[in-house]
């Protein structure tokens, strides 16, 4: 979301501050200095995650600060992750591998790069998955490996060091 | 220091040949191989045995056995470098547990024993107060267990992830830079003296899992066992599989994974970053280790090889050596 604050010490926590009340996680604040408008009023781009369900909450709060709200941007999906299946992709009903993953609501899969060499040979195939947050993820990597388990189908993950 | 060696393969030789050349201190005082000994306590001429050995297939005396070396030489360190037996880590184990009951350090390269009884083996050496050093059954030449033991002591390690098998990572590198279509890749291992003739155990991971397993119980403290790991090999892999990762910059490698705190150990194909420390070519083997304090360090460097492998029985040899036993005048 784009905020307009005050010049002023202090400013920018007051704005920030109700993020985390309705328990949200600020990704990245970049403060436009440069970019001054009328009354020495500052903008401020916060990129945020936060529960869909609490946004209006999260306006309010920020009015009340007397913070003006510019623009707020909507990117549902914020988790990527790409991963290879490989096995008999066709012929084990390829709508419904796809499906398995797009039906849970929370995570879809939006590429889908597929080499298939010949009808008797594997697939292979290279899937964009995106999630709403870092457990949903987990959780539709769960299905897949199910699916693959359950269509033998060889999942090939990506290699992600802890934090 | 005095020695006594068991296995006269490659690794064996190469051990031998590096005593020989480099004036280290260590005199060999018996050897064996699997149908012949030579016991001398006043120490073997290592030209002749390893002339023996290349003239006749057998290195001394058909009427000696390992076992005869293991009970009736004098020695300071049982060197036991027989090839793995995975199921049973016999005859190495029963080779390992009586030189251990007898007061001697033991230096290994044999994944069998260690793997398969590591909790025995170690509270046996330490009931009788001596050391097993076992550097060379991982990651052949790279240090990787005197790094997690004394490079990072008090680090505590939050994870392991490995390239561990030659082999896979030369098929997964051929495949990648060729194209070549898996069975290709290991037909060339194969002409390259990388794979074996039945290549089941690199190529299915359970080579690598072995290898998972000695490192996750040298540097945790539950013990775990070749049943604990999820094993996933690379003989499923295409070609296609491999072009489709490197349009995003990516490749494959088959990854050794131990994350104790989530309980995760696991060999398994994955997609890594071309610039990522563990995307290493050919038959190089990397070790990437977590810590809390040290943060993030990589090993890489040649995982397999006759004075590869020497050096770093050699390395656990001279560590005993220094900290553990009398120096003992080499015989002329």
């Amino acid at each position: 979301m784009k905020l307009e604050i005050k010049d002023a010490p202090g400013q920018l926590l007051a704005a920030l501050k109700p993020i985390s009340d309705v328990g949200g996680n600020i990704i990245a604040v970049i403060h436009q200095r440069d970019e001054k408008h009328r009354g020495g009023m500052l903008s401020v781009q916060i990129v945020l995650e936060l529960p869909e369900q609490r946004l209006k909450e999260l306006t309010r709060m920020i009015r009340e600060q007397g913070v003006n709200i510019q623009r707020i941007g909507h990117e549902r999906l914020l988790y990527q992750k790409a991963v290879m299946l490989i096995g008999h992709l066709i012929h084990t009903d390829l709508g419904d591998t796809v499906d398995r993953i797009d039906c849970t609501g929370f995570a879809e899969v939006t590429e889908l790069n597929i080499s298939m060499p010949a009808i008797t040979q594997v697939s292979s195939a290279r899937l964009l998955i995106k999630a709403v947050n870092k457990e949903d993820m987990e959780q539709a990597m769960a299905i897949l490996r199910r699916v693959a388990k359950e269509k033998e189908f060889l999942l090939v993950e990506p290699l992600e060091e802890i934090e | 220091m005095r020695v006594a060696l068991l296995g006269m393969g490659s690794v064996g030789r190469g051990v031998l040949q590096m005593i020989e050349e480099k004036d280290l201190g260590i005199c060999v005082t018996a050897v064996a191989d699997s149908r012949s000994a030579l016991i001398d306590k006043d120490g073997i001429s290592i030209d002749e045995v390893l002339e023996a050995k290349a003239r006749n297939g057998f290195c001394g005396d058909r009427s000696l056995t390992a076992m005869d070396v293991v009970t009736g030489a004098v020695y300071d360190v049982l060197v036991e470098v027989t090839p793995t037996n995975a199921d049973t880590g016999e005859p190495a184990l029963t080779h390992i547990l009586s030189a251990l009951e007898k007061g001697h350090h033991v230096v290994t390269s044999n994944k069998g024993p260690i793997s398969r009884d590591f909790s025995r083996i170690r509270s046996l050496a330490a009931a009788k107060g001596v050391q097993v050093r076992y550097e060379a059954t991982v990651g052949g030449a790279i240090p990787v267990m005197h790094m997690l033991e004394h490079g990072l002591a008090g680090n505590r390690v939050l994870a392991i992830f490995g390239v561990l098998n030659g082999t896979c990572n030369f098929i997964l590198t051929r495949m990648a830079a060729e194209g070549l279509t898996y069975e290709q890749a290991l037909l060339e291992a194969r002409e390259m003296g990388y794979a074996e003739a039945d290549p089941t155990y690199d190529v299915k991971g359970i080579d690598p899992a072995i290898k998972l397993v000695i490192l996750a119980n040298t540097f945790c403290r539950k013990p775990v066992t070749l049943e604990d790991v999820d094993i996933t090999g690379i003989d499923l892999l295409t070609n296609d599989a491999l072009r489709l990762a490197e349009e995003q910059h990516c490749t494959i490698r088959l990854i050794a994974e131990a994350i104790p705190d989530r309980g995760i150990l696991r060999v398994a194909p994955r997609l890594l970053p071309l610039s990522h420390p563990l995307v290493v070519e050919g038959t190089l083997n990397a070790i990437t280790i977590e810590t809390d304090m040290a943060g993030e360090i990589t090993l890489i460097g040649k995982g397999a090889g006759s004075v590869e492998t020497a050096s770093a029985i050699i390395g656990d040899l001279l560590y005993i050596r220094d900290f553990h036993a009398e120096r003992h005048p080499k015989k002329a």
